[in-house]
Protein backbone atom coordinates (compact mmCIF):
# COMPACT_ATOMS: atom_id res chain seq x y z
CA UNK A 1 0.00 0.00 0.00
CA UNK A 2 2.77 2.38 0.96
CA UNK A 3 4.62 1.79 -2.27
CA UNK A 4 1.42 2.34 -4.26
CA UNK A 5 0.95 5.66 -2.50
CA UNK A 6 4.58 6.60 -3.19
CA UNK A 7 4.16 5.60 -6.82
CA UNK A 8 1.04 7.78 -7.11
CA UNK A 9 2.86 10.73 -5.51
CA UNK A 10 5.74 10.22 -7.90
CA UNK A 11 3.51 10.13 -10.97
CA UNK A 12 1.63 13.27 -9.91
CA UNK A 13 4.94 15.06 -9.40
CA UNK A 14 6.24 13.57 -12.63
CA UNK A 15 3.40 15.03 -14.67
CA UNK A 16 4.42 18.49 -13.48
CA UNK A 17 8.08 17.73 -14.16
CA UNK A 18 7.23 16.73 -17.73
CA UNK A 19 5.70 20.16 -18.26
CA UNK A 20 8.77 21.88 -16.78
CA UNK A 21 11.11 20.00 -19.06
CA UNK A 22 9.17 19.94 -22.34
CA UNK A 23 9.91 23.57 -23.22
CA UNK A 24 13.49 23.39 -22.01
CA UNK A 25 14.09 20.28 -24.08
CA UNK A 26 12.52 21.89 -27.15
CA UNK A 27 14.80 24.93 -26.96
CA UNK A 28 17.87 22.79 -26.34
CA UNK A 29 17.00 20.44 -29.18
CA UNK A 30 16.08 23.02 -31.81
CA UNK A 31 18.31 25.98 -30.97
CA UNK A 32 21.17 23.97 -29.48
CA UNK A 33 21.09 26.40 -26.56
CA UNK A 34 20.84 25.52 -22.91
CA UNK A 35 18.45 28.10 -21.56
CA UNK A 36 19.59 28.79 -18.01
CA UNK A 37 16.71 31.28 -17.75
CA UNK A 38 14.17 28.47 -17.81
CA UNK A 39 14.10 28.02 -14.03
CA UNK A 40 13.62 31.73 -13.40
CA UNK A 41 10.80 31.86 -15.97
CA UNK A 42 9.01 29.18 -13.95
CA UNK A 43 9.48 31.16 -10.74
CA UNK A 44 8.27 34.34 -12.43
CA UNK A 45 5.17 32.48 -13.60
CA UNK A 46 4.65 31.39 -10.00
CA UNK A 47 4.82 34.98 -8.77
CA UNK A 48 2.37 36.04 -11.42
CA UNK A 49 -0.11 33.45 -10.17
CA UNK A 50 0.54 34.39 -6.53
CA UNK A 51 -0.12 38.09 -6.99
CA UNK A 52 -3.03 37.48 -9.35
CA UNK A 53 -4.65 35.33 -6.69
CA UNK A 54 -3.85 37.47 -3.64
CA UNK A 55 -4.54 40.88 -5.18
CA UNK A 56 -7.16 40.13 -7.83
CA UNK A 57 -8.61 36.81 -6.76
CA UNK A 58 -7.78 35.15 -10.06
CA UNK A 59 -7.59 31.39 -9.69
CA UNK A 60 -4.12 29.93 -10.49
CA UNK A 61 -5.62 27.75 -13.20
CA UNK A 62 -6.84 30.91 -14.92
CA UNK A 63 -3.40 32.46 -14.43
CA UNK A 64 -2.02 29.78 -16.71
CA UNK A 65 -4.01 31.35 -19.53
CA UNK A 66 -2.68 34.81 -18.66
CA UNK A 67 0.91 33.61 -18.30
CA UNK A 68 0.99 31.74 -21.61
CA UNK A 69 0.74 34.68 -24.06
CA UNK A 70 2.82 36.96 -21.81
CA UNK A 71 5.71 34.54 -21.60
CA UNK A 72 5.50 33.67 -25.26
CA UNK A 73 5.89 37.36 -26.09
CA UNK A 74 8.75 37.72 -23.60
CA UNK A 75 10.59 34.71 -25.00
CA UNK A 76 10.00 35.75 -28.60
CA UNK A 77 11.29 39.26 -27.97
CA UNK A 78 14.32 38.06 -26.02
CA UNK A 79 15.30 35.65 -28.75
CA UNK A 80 14.85 38.24 -31.51
CA UNK A 81 16.69 40.99 -29.67
CA UNK A 82 19.50 39.17 -27.89
CA UNK A 83 19.95 35.44 -28.29
CA UNK A 84 19.61 35.26 -32.09
CA UNK A 85 22.85 37.22 -32.32
CA UNK A 86 24.74 34.36 -30.71
CA UNK A 87 22.92 31.43 -32.24
CA UNK A 88 25.92 29.79 -33.90
CA UNK A 89 28.41 30.66 -31.16
CA UNK A 90 30.26 27.99 -29.14
CA UNK A 91 28.52 26.38 -26.16
CA UNK A 92 30.56 28.38 -23.71
CA UNK A 93 29.34 31.71 -25.04
CA UNK A 94 25.66 30.81 -25.34
CA UNK A 95 25.71 29.28 -21.87
CA UNK A 96 27.39 32.37 -20.40
CA UNK A 97 24.88 34.56 -22.19
CA UNK A 98 21.79 32.86 -20.80
CA UNK A 99 23.52 32.63 -17.43
CA UNK A 100 24.08 36.39 -17.42
CA UNK A 101 20.46 36.99 -18.39
CA UNK A 102 19.39 34.67 -15.60
CA UNK A 103 21.48 36.56 -13.04
CA UNK A 104 19.69 39.73 -14.09
CA UNK A 105 16.23 38.19 -13.92
CA UNK A 106 16.73 36.40 -10.61
CA UNK A 107 18.33 39.45 -9.02
CA UNK A 108 15.43 41.53 -10.30
CA UNK A 109 12.96 39.14 -8.69
CA UNK A 110 14.94 39.10 -5.45
CA UNK A 111 14.83 42.88 -5.43
CA UNK A 112 11.14 43.13 -6.30
CA UNK A 113 9.69 40.24 -4.30
CA UNK A 114 12.34 39.73 -1.53
CA UNK A 115 13.77 36.33 -0.63
CA UNK A 116 10.82 35.37 1.61
CA UNK A 117 9.03 32.23 0.61
CA UNK A 118 5.52 32.91 -0.62
CA UNK A 119 2.87 30.23 -0.58
CA UNK A 120 -0.27 30.27 -2.60
CA UNK A 121 -3.01 28.71 -0.47
CA UNK A 122 -6.36 28.20 -2.12
CA UNK A 123 -9.30 29.31 -0.02
CA UNK A 124 -11.34 27.16 0.35
CA UNK A 125 -8.88 24.28 -0.20
CA UNK A 126 -9.91 21.67 -2.73
CA UNK A 127 -9.54 18.82 -0.28
CA UNK A 128 -8.21 15.35 -0.88
CA UNK A 129 -9.33 12.38 -2.90
CA UNK A 130 -9.24 8.96 -1.25
CA UNK A 131 -8.93 6.14 -3.75
CA UNK A 132 -9.15 2.95 -1.74
CA UNK A 133 -6.46 3.99 0.71
CA UNK A 134 -4.37 6.08 -1.69
CA UNK A 135 -4.71 9.71 -0.70
CA UNK A 136 -4.22 12.39 -3.33
CA UNK A 137 -4.71 16.14 -2.84
CA UNK A 138 -7.18 17.37 -5.45
CA UNK A 139 -5.25 20.55 -6.27
CA UNK A 140 -2.20 18.47 -7.13
CA UNK A 141 -4.27 16.20 -9.30
CA UNK A 142 -5.70 19.13 -11.21
CA UNK A 143 -2.27 20.71 -11.55
CA UNK A 144 -0.90 17.47 -12.93
CA UNK A 145 -3.83 17.13 -15.32
CA UNK A 146 -3.30 20.66 -16.63
CA UNK A 147 0.46 20.08 -16.91
CA UNK A 148 -0.08 16.95 -18.96
CA UNK A 149 -2.65 18.77 -21.08
CA UNK A 150 -0.18 21.58 -21.80
CA UNK A 151 2.50 19.07 -22.72
CA UNK A 152 0.10 17.23 -25.00
CA UNK A 153 -0.88 20.55 -26.63
CA UNK A 154 2.77 21.29 -27.31
CA UNK A 155 3.08 17.87 -28.91
CA UNK A 156 0.04 18.56 -31.08
CA UNK A 157 1.38 21.95 -32.13
CA UNK A 158 4.69 20.42 -33.11
CA UNK A 159 3.23 17.47 -34.97
CA UNK A 160 0.13 18.98 -36.58
CA UNK A 161 0.46 22.71 -37.14
CA UNK A 162 2.34 24.32 -40.01
CA UNK A 163 4.65 26.26 -37.71
CA UNK A 164 5.24 23.12 -35.64
CA UNK A 165 6.35 21.19 -38.69
CA UNK A 166 8.67 24.06 -39.56
CA UNK A 167 10.21 23.87 -36.08
CA UNK A 168 10.75 20.14 -36.45
CA UNK A 169 12.23 20.71 -39.91
CA UNK A 170 14.71 23.25 -38.54
CA UNK A 171 15.65 20.81 -35.80
CA UNK A 172 16.31 18.05 -38.33
CA UNK A 173 18.32 20.08 -40.81
CA UNK A 174 18.66 23.82 -40.57
CA UNK A 175 20.16 24.37 -44.00
CA UNK A 176 17.63 22.20 -45.78
CA UNK A 177 14.77 23.90 -43.96
CA UNK A 178 16.13 27.32 -44.94
CA UNK A 179 16.33 26.16 -48.58
CA UNK A 180 12.69 25.10 -48.41
CA UNK A 181 11.75 28.65 -47.54
CA UNK A 182 11.56 28.41 -43.75
CA UNK A 183 12.58 31.65 -42.04
CA UNK A 184 15.03 30.13 -39.57
CA UNK A 185 15.46 33.16 -37.34
CA UNK A 186 11.72 33.51 -36.95
CA UNK A 187 11.39 29.81 -36.18
CA UNK A 188 14.09 30.17 -33.53
CA UNK A 189 12.19 33.04 -31.94
CA UNK A 190 8.92 31.10 -32.02
CA UNK A 191 10.63 28.07 -30.49
CA UNK A 192 12.19 30.13 -27.71
CA UNK A 193 8.80 31.76 -27.16
CA UNK A 194 7.17 28.34 -26.86
CA UNK A 195 9.86 27.27 -24.38
CA UNK A 196 9.23 30.38 -22.28
CA UNK A 197 5.49 29.78 -22.54
CA UNK A 198 5.81 26.27 -21.17
CA UNK A 199 7.96 27.55 -18.30
CA UNK A 200 5.72 30.48 -17.48
CA UNK A 201 2.57 28.35 -17.67
CA UNK A 202 3.96 25.66 -15.39
CA UNK A 203 4.82 28.34 -12.81
CA UNK A 204 1.23 28.79 -11.56
CA UNK A 205 0.77 25.01 -11.37
CA UNK A 206 3.91 24.55 -9.29
CA UNK A 207 2.98 27.56 -7.14
CA UNK A 208 -0.05 25.64 -5.90
CA UNK A 209 2.18 22.90 -4.54
CA UNK A 210 5.57 24.38 -3.69
CA UNK A 211 6.44 27.66 -1.99
CA UNK A 212 7.71 30.34 -4.37
CA UNK A 213 11.13 31.93 -3.93
CA UNK A 214 13.52 33.65 -6.34
CA UNK A 215 16.09 31.09 -5.26
CA UNK A 216 14.19 28.04 -6.49
CA UNK A 217 14.94 28.77 -10.16
CA UNK A 218 18.12 26.65 -10.15
CA UNK A 219 16.25 23.76 -8.53
CA UNK A 220 13.74 23.62 -11.39
CA UNK A 221 16.53 24.08 -13.89
CA UNK A 222 18.42 21.13 -12.41
CA UNK A 223 15.31 18.98 -12.73
CA UNK A 224 14.90 20.02 -16.35
CA UNK A 225 18.50 18.93 -17.06
CA UNK A 226 17.95 15.55 -15.52
CA UNK A 227 14.65 15.00 -17.33
CA UNK A 228 16.13 15.94 -20.71
CA UNK A 229 18.94 13.49 -20.26
CA UNK A 230 16.64 10.77 -18.90
CA UNK A 231 14.09 11.04 -21.67
CA UNK A 232 16.31 12.05 -24.55
CA UNK A 233 16.78 15.49 -25.97
CA UNK A 234 14.36 17.58 -27.96
CA UNK A 235 11.31 15.35 -27.99
CA UNK A 236 8.05 15.89 -26.15
CA UNK A 237 7.44 12.18 -25.48
CA UNK A 238 10.99 12.04 -24.12
CA UNK A 239 10.27 14.87 -21.70
CA UNK A 240 7.07 13.11 -20.67
CA UNK A 241 8.80 9.79 -19.96
CA UNK A 242 11.76 11.53 -18.33
CA UNK A 243 9.52 13.66 -16.14
CA UNK A 244 7.44 10.74 -14.92
CA UNK A 245 10.59 8.69 -14.35
CA UNK A 246 12.21 11.46 -12.31
CA UNK A 247 9.05 11.95 -10.25
CA UNK A 248 8.92 8.26 -9.37
CA UNK A 249 12.68 8.04 -8.71
CA UNK A 250 12.54 11.07 -6.41
CA UNK A 251 9.58 9.71 -4.46
CA UNK A 252 11.10 6.30 -3.89
CA UNK A 253 14.54 7.82 -3.34
CA UNK A 254 13.10 9.99 -0.57
CA UNK A 255 11.60 6.87 1.03
CA UNK A 256 14.74 4.74 0.78
CA UNK A 257 17.58 7.22 1.24
CA UNK A 258 15.86 10.18 2.89
CA UNK A 259 14.61 13.35 1.20
CA UNK A 260 17.89 15.20 1.81
CA UNK A 261 19.59 13.06 -0.83
CA UNK A 262 17.12 13.87 -3.61
CA UNK A 263 19.54 16.12 -5.51
CA UNK A 264 22.49 13.77 -5.13
CA UNK A 265 20.37 10.89 -6.37
CA UNK A 266 18.96 12.65 -9.42
CA UNK A 267 22.31 14.17 -10.43
CA UNK A 268 24.11 10.87 -10.01
CA UNK A 269 21.44 9.41 -12.26
CA UNK A 270 22.12 12.23 -14.75
CA UNK A 271 25.86 11.53 -14.89
CA UNK A 272 25.32 7.77 -15.20
CA UNK A 273 22.79 8.27 -17.99
CA UNK A 274 25.15 10.60 -19.84
CA UNK A 275 27.91 8.04 -19.62
CA UNK A 276 26.02 4.89 -20.45
CA UNK A 277 22.91 5.89 -22.35
CA UNK A 278 23.29 9.44 -23.69
CA UNK A 279 20.30 9.06 -26.03
CA UNK A 280 17.92 8.71 -23.10
CA UNK A 281 15.53 6.02 -21.94
CA UNK A 282 13.66 5.97 -25.24
CA UNK A 283 16.95 5.25 -26.94
CA UNK A 284 16.51 7.54 -29.92
CA UNK A 285 16.53 11.20 -30.71
CA UNK A 286 12.95 12.17 -31.34
CA UNK A 287 11.87 14.72 -33.86
CA UNK A 288 8.55 15.81 -32.50
CA UNK B 1 59.16 31.99 -23.84
CA UNK B 2 62.13 33.65 -22.12
CA UNK B 3 60.73 37.10 -22.78
CA UNK B 4 57.32 36.10 -21.43
CA UNK B 5 58.94 34.63 -18.33
CA UNK B 6 60.90 37.86 -17.81
CA UNK B 7 57.82 40.06 -18.15
CA UNK B 8 55.96 37.78 -15.77
CA UNK B 9 58.83 37.88 -13.25
CA UNK B 10 58.81 41.68 -13.25
CA UNK B 11 55.03 41.70 -12.94
CA UNK B 12 54.98 39.28 -10.01
CA UNK B 13 57.87 41.13 -8.31
CA UNK B 14 55.86 44.34 -8.49
CA UNK B 15 52.80 42.58 -7.13
CA UNK B 16 54.90 41.18 -4.28
CA UNK B 17 55.59 44.71 -3.05
CA UNK B 18 51.94 45.45 -2.31
CA UNK B 19 52.01 44.48 1.41
CA UNK B 20 54.65 47.15 1.99
CA UNK B 21 52.36 49.89 0.71
CA UNK B 22 48.74 48.84 1.09
CA UNK B 23 46.45 48.63 4.10
CA UNK B 24 44.22 45.69 5.06
CA UNK B 25 41.62 46.56 2.43
CA UNK B 26 44.13 46.51 -0.41
CA UNK B 27 45.66 43.31 0.89
CA UNK B 28 42.27 41.62 0.90
CA UNK B 29 41.62 42.86 -2.60
CA UNK B 30 45.07 41.74 -3.71
CA UNK B 31 44.64 38.26 -2.26
CA UNK B 32 41.25 37.94 -3.96
CA UNK B 33 42.76 39.10 -7.23
CA UNK B 34 45.52 36.50 -7.05
CA UNK B 35 42.96 33.84 -6.21
CA UNK B 36 40.83 34.87 -9.19
CA UNK B 37 43.97 34.78 -11.30
CA UNK B 38 44.64 31.20 -10.21
CA UNK B 39 41.03 30.21 -10.97
CA UNK B 40 41.21 31.80 -14.40
CA UNK B 41 44.62 30.36 -15.29
CA UNK B 42 43.58 26.91 -14.08
CA UNK B 43 40.40 27.01 -16.15
CA UNK B 44 42.50 28.03 -19.12
CA UNK B 45 44.12 24.57 -19.23
CA UNK B 46 40.88 22.77 -19.95
CA UNK B 47 38.71 25.58 -21.29
CA UNK B 48 41.14 27.81 -23.17
CA UNK B 49 43.63 25.28 -24.46
CA UNK B 50 41.55 22.12 -24.93
CA UNK B 51 38.34 24.04 -25.62
CA UNK B 52 36.19 21.99 -23.24
CA UNK B 53 33.41 24.08 -21.65
CA UNK B 54 34.16 23.02 -18.08
CA UNK B 55 32.00 24.25 -15.21
CA UNK B 56 33.83 22.10 -12.69
CA UNK B 57 35.88 24.86 -11.03
CA UNK B 58 33.35 25.21 -8.19
CA UNK B 59 33.62 21.47 -7.50
CA UNK B 60 37.42 21.58 -7.30
CA UNK B 61 37.36 24.75 -5.23
CA UNK B 62 34.92 23.35 -2.67
CA UNK B 63 36.69 20.01 -2.58
CA UNK B 64 40.03 21.74 -1.92
CA UNK B 65 38.54 24.03 0.71
CA UNK B 66 36.88 21.18 2.59
CA UNK B 67 39.75 18.72 2.39
CA UNK B 68 42.17 21.39 3.61
CA UNK B 69 39.82 22.43 6.39
CA UNK B 70 39.04 18.89 7.55
CA UNK B 71 42.74 18.01 7.52
CA UNK B 72 43.50 21.04 9.70
CA UNK B 73 40.64 20.11 11.99
CA UNK B 74 42.47 16.85 12.64
CA UNK B 75 45.71 18.66 13.38
CA UNK B 76 47.54 18.54 10.06
CA UNK B 77 49.77 21.63 9.79
CA UNK B 78 48.52 24.27 7.40
CA UNK B 79 50.90 23.97 4.40
CA UNK B 80 50.69 20.19 4.58
CA UNK B 81 46.89 20.42 4.59
CA UNK B 82 47.06 22.58 1.46
CA UNK B 83 49.28 20.03 -0.28
CA UNK B 84 46.91 17.28 0.79
CA UNK B 85 43.97 19.21 -0.63
CA UNK B 86 45.75 19.70 -3.95
CA UNK B 87 46.61 15.99 -4.09
CA UNK B 88 43.01 15.01 -3.43
CA UNK B 89 41.86 17.43 -6.11
CA UNK B 90 44.31 15.81 -8.54
CA UNK B 91 42.97 12.34 -7.82
CA UNK B 92 39.40 13.52 -8.05
CA UNK B 93 40.03 15.37 -11.30
CA UNK B 94 41.73 12.32 -12.81
CA UNK B 95 38.84 10.00 -11.98
CA UNK B 96 36.20 12.55 -12.94
CA UNK B 97 38.03 13.41 -16.13
CA UNK B 98 38.26 9.77 -17.23
CA UNK B 99 34.49 9.57 -16.93
CA UNK B 100 33.26 12.98 -18.06
CA UNK B 101 35.75 13.92 -20.76
CA UNK B 102 34.20 11.34 -23.03
CA UNK B 103 31.27 13.73 -23.32
CA UNK B 104 31.35 16.74 -25.59
CA UNK B 105 29.70 20.13 -25.92
CA UNK B 106 26.58 20.75 -23.93
CA UNK B 107 26.65 17.35 -22.30
CA UNK B 108 30.10 17.90 -20.87
CA UNK B 109 29.10 21.37 -19.69
CA UNK B 110 26.03 20.08 -17.85
CA UNK B 111 27.79 17.09 -16.34
CA UNK B 112 30.64 19.26 -15.03
CA UNK B 113 28.11 21.77 -13.72
CA UNK B 114 26.24 19.27 -11.56
CA UNK B 115 29.36 17.79 -9.97
CA UNK B 116 29.58 20.75 -7.60
CA UNK B 117 25.93 20.31 -6.62
CA UNK B 118 26.45 16.64 -5.83
CA UNK B 119 29.57 17.37 -3.78
CA UNK B 120 27.77 20.14 -1.91
CA UNK B 121 24.93 17.83 -0.93
CA UNK B 122 27.39 15.13 0.12
CA UNK B 123 29.36 17.60 2.27
CA UNK B 124 26.08 18.91 3.65
CA UNK B 125 24.99 15.48 4.80
CA UNK B 126 28.38 14.28 6.13
CA UNK B 127 27.82 16.27 9.30
CA UNK B 128 30.30 14.37 11.49
CA UNK B 129 33.23 15.10 9.24
CA UNK B 130 32.38 18.49 7.78
CA UNK B 131 29.94 20.11 10.18
CA UNK B 132 27.26 19.93 7.46
CA UNK B 133 25.20 23.04 6.99
CA UNK B 134 26.63 24.60 10.14
CA UNK B 135 29.91 25.09 8.34
CA UNK B 136 33.41 24.49 9.61
CA UNK B 137 35.64 26.76 11.67
CA UNK B 138 39.34 26.63 11.00
CA UNK B 139 41.97 27.07 13.70
CA UNK B 140 43.29 30.62 13.97
CA UNK B 141 47.03 30.83 14.62
CA UNK B 142 47.54 32.49 18.01
CA UNK B 143 51.05 33.79 17.58
CA UNK B 144 50.37 36.14 14.67
CA UNK B 145 48.91 39.62 14.41
CA UNK B 146 46.09 40.32 11.99
CA UNK B 147 48.38 42.32 9.72
CA UNK B 148 50.96 39.53 9.64
CA UNK B 149 48.30 37.03 8.78
CA UNK B 150 46.89 39.00 5.88
CA UNK B 151 50.39 39.45 4.49
CA UNK B 152 51.04 35.73 4.96
CA UNK B 153 47.95 34.65 3.01
CA UNK B 154 48.69 37.25 0.36
CA UNK B 155 52.13 35.73 -0.19
CA UNK B 156 50.69 32.20 -0.10
CA UNK B 157 48.22 33.08 -2.84
CA UNK B 158 50.98 34.86 -4.76
CA UNK B 159 53.20 31.77 -4.59
CA UNK B 160 50.33 29.64 -5.90
CA UNK B 161 49.68 32.14 -8.70
CA UNK B 162 53.35 32.02 -9.70
CA UNK B 163 53.38 28.23 -9.74
CA UNK B 164 50.17 28.17 -11.77
CA UNK B 165 51.58 30.68 -14.22
CA UNK B 166 54.80 28.71 -14.59
CA UNK B 167 52.83 25.53 -15.22
CA UNK B 168 50.76 27.32 -17.83
CA UNK B 169 53.81 28.77 -19.54
CA UNK B 170 55.50 25.39 -19.58
CA UNK B 171 52.38 23.64 -20.87
CA UNK B 172 51.91 26.12 -23.70
CA UNK B 173 55.38 25.34 -25.03
CA UNK B 174 55.28 21.62 -24.38
CA UNK B 175 53.91 18.61 -26.23
CA UNK B 176 50.90 18.70 -23.92
CA UNK B 177 49.97 22.23 -24.97
CA UNK B 178 50.40 21.35 -28.61
CA UNK B 179 48.19 18.31 -28.24
CA UNK B 180 45.54 20.33 -26.40
CA UNK B 181 45.43 22.94 -29.16
CA UNK B 182 45.01 20.12 -31.69
CA UNK B 183 42.11 18.78 -29.63
CA UNK B 184 40.53 22.20 -29.55
CA UNK B 185 40.71 22.57 -33.30
CA UNK B 186 39.56 19.11 -34.27
CA UNK B 187 39.49 16.33 -31.76
CA UNK B 188 38.69 13.52 -34.17
CA UNK B 189 41.52 14.53 -36.48
CA UNK B 190 43.93 14.84 -33.55
CA UNK B 191 42.93 11.38 -32.39
CA UNK B 192 43.44 9.94 -35.84
CA UNK B 193 46.88 11.49 -36.17
CA UNK B 194 48.02 9.75 -33.01
CA UNK B 195 47.47 12.32 -30.27
CA UNK B 196 46.43 10.38 -27.18
CA UNK B 197 43.40 12.61 -26.67
CA UNK B 198 42.14 10.94 -23.49
CA UNK B 199 45.51 11.28 -21.77
CA UNK B 200 45.93 14.90 -22.85
CA UNK B 201 42.43 15.96 -21.85
CA UNK B 202 42.70 14.26 -18.47
CA UNK B 203 46.09 15.92 -18.05
CA UNK B 204 44.59 19.35 -18.66
CA UNK B 205 41.69 18.59 -16.33
CA UNK B 206 44.05 17.41 -13.59
CA UNK B 207 46.19 20.55 -13.86
CA UNK B 208 43.04 22.61 -13.69
CA UNK B 209 41.80 20.72 -10.63
CA UNK B 210 45.11 20.81 -8.77
CA UNK B 211 45.50 24.58 -8.76
CA UNK B 212 41.85 25.33 -8.07
CA UNK B 213 41.89 22.80 -5.25
CA UNK B 214 44.96 24.42 -3.72
CA UNK B 215 43.35 27.85 -4.08
CA UNK B 216 40.28 26.53 -2.27
CA UNK B 217 42.39 25.22 0.60
CA UNK B 218 44.27 28.52 0.99
CA UNK B 219 40.97 30.39 0.80
CA UNK B 220 39.53 28.25 3.61
CA UNK B 221 42.52 28.96 5.87
CA UNK B 222 42.38 32.63 4.94
CA UNK B 223 38.71 33.23 5.78
CA UNK B 224 38.73 30.80 8.79
CA UNK B 225 35.15 29.69 8.20
CA UNK B 226 33.59 27.83 5.29
CA UNK B 227 30.16 26.43 4.58
CA UNK B 228 28.92 24.33 1.64
CA UNK B 229 26.96 27.00 -0.29
CA UNK B 230 29.91 29.38 0.03
CA UNK B 231 32.69 27.20 -1.39
CA UNK B 232 30.64 25.08 -3.81
CA UNK B 233 29.17 28.24 -5.33
CA UNK B 234 28.59 27.87 -9.07
CA UNK B 235 29.75 31.49 -9.40
CA UNK B 236 33.36 30.29 -9.04
CA UNK B 237 32.92 28.33 -12.26
CA UNK B 238 31.21 31.22 -14.01
CA UNK B 239 33.71 33.82 -12.84
CA UNK B 240 36.67 31.76 -14.02
CA UNK B 241 35.13 31.54 -17.48
CA UNK B 242 34.18 35.20 -17.62
CA UNK B 243 37.65 36.28 -16.56
CA UNK B 244 39.31 34.20 -19.25
CA UNK B 245 36.84 35.46 -21.86
CA UNK B 246 37.51 39.00 -20.72
CA UNK B 247 41.27 38.67 -21.03
CA UNK B 248 41.20 36.55 -24.17
CA UNK B 249 40.99 32.74 -24.15
CA UNK B 250 44.09 30.66 -24.75
CA UNK B 251 46.62 33.46 -24.29
CA UNK B 252 49.31 33.58 -21.61
CA UNK B 253 48.57 36.85 -19.86
CA UNK B 254 44.86 36.84 -20.78
CA UNK B 255 43.61 35.08 -17.64
CA UNK B 256 45.61 37.35 -15.31
CA UNK B 257 44.52 40.52 -17.06
CA UNK B 258 40.96 39.22 -17.13
CA UNK B 259 41.12 38.51 -13.40
CA UNK B 260 42.37 42.01 -12.59
CA UNK B 261 39.76 43.64 -14.80
CA UNK B 262 36.97 41.47 -13.51
CA UNK B 263 37.84 42.07 -9.88
CA UNK B 264 37.95 45.83 -10.45
CA UNK B 265 34.52 45.73 -12.07
CA UNK B 266 33.14 43.44 -9.41
CA UNK B 267 34.46 45.62 -6.59
CA UNK B 268 33.04 48.77 -8.17
CA UNK B 269 29.64 47.16 -8.69
CA UNK B 270 29.68 45.57 -5.24
CA UNK B 271 30.56 48.82 -3.53
CA UNK B 272 28.04 50.97 -5.35
CA UNK B 273 25.11 48.69 -6.11
CA UNK B 274 25.04 46.16 -3.28
CA UNK B 275 21.34 45.31 -3.69
CA UNK B 276 21.54 44.59 -7.38
CA UNK B 277 25.16 43.58 -7.76
CA UNK B 278 24.50 40.11 -9.18
CA UNK B 279 22.12 41.64 -11.69
CA UNK B 280 24.72 44.18 -12.79
CA UNK B 281 27.24 41.36 -12.97
CA UNK B 282 24.81 39.49 -15.20
CA UNK B 283 24.49 42.53 -17.42
CA UNK B 284 28.28 42.74 -17.67
CA UNK B 285 28.44 39.09 -18.71
CA UNK B 286 25.74 39.61 -21.34
CA UNK B 287 27.46 42.67 -22.77
CA UNK B 288 30.81 40.90 -22.76
CA UNK B 289 29.46 37.87 -24.60
CA UNK B 290 27.52 39.96 -27.11
CA UNK B 291 30.10 42.57 -27.93
CA UNK B 292 33.53 41.33 -26.86
CA UNK B 293 33.51 37.54 -27.14
CA UNK B 294 37.23 37.56 -27.91
CA UNK B 295 38.23 39.67 -24.91
CA UNK B 296 39.02 43.32 -24.33
CA UNK B 297 41.96 43.20 -26.70
CA UNK B 298 39.63 42.69 -29.62
CA UNK B 299 38.63 46.30 -29.06
CA UNK B 300 40.13 48.42 -31.80
CA UNK B 301 40.15 52.15 -31.89
CA UNK B 302 38.80 53.46 -35.19
CA UNK B 303 41.71 53.97 -37.56
CA UNK B 304 42.36 57.41 -38.93
CA UNK B 305 41.30 57.74 -42.51
CA UNK B 306 44.39 57.75 -44.67
CA UNK B 307 44.85 60.27 -47.41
Amino acid sequence: MLSLQILANGLVLGGLYACIAAGFSLVWGVLNIINILHGSFIVLGGYLAFFAYVKLGIHPFASVLIAAPLFFALGYALQRAVINRMIAAPVLLTLSLTFGLDLMLSNGMLFAFTADFKKLNLDPPLGVLNLGGIVLPVDRLFAMGLALLLTALLYLVLSRSRIGRAIVAVRMDREAAALMGVNVKRIYAVTFGLGALMAGASGPLLAMIFPISPLSGPVYLGKAFVICVLGGLGSVPGAMIGGLALGVVESFGALWFGPEHAITLSFTLLILMLLFRPTGLLGRTGYS
Amino acid sequence: MKRTALIAAILFAAVALLPLAGDAYWLRLGTTMLMYGVLAMAWNFIGGMAGYPSFASAAFFGLGAYSGAVAQKYGVPMPLAWALAATLAVLFAALLGLALLRLRGHYFAIASLVVAEVLRELVNSATDLTGGGMGLNLPVPHDATIANQSAFFYYAMLALAIVTFAAMLWTTHSRLGFGLRCIQQNESAADMLGVNTTLYKVGAFVLSGAFVGAAGAIYASWVHYIEPPDVFDVMYSIKAIVMVLLGGAGSIFGPLIGAALFLSLEELVWRNYLQVHTGVLGLLIVLLVLFLPKGVFSLRLPRKARP
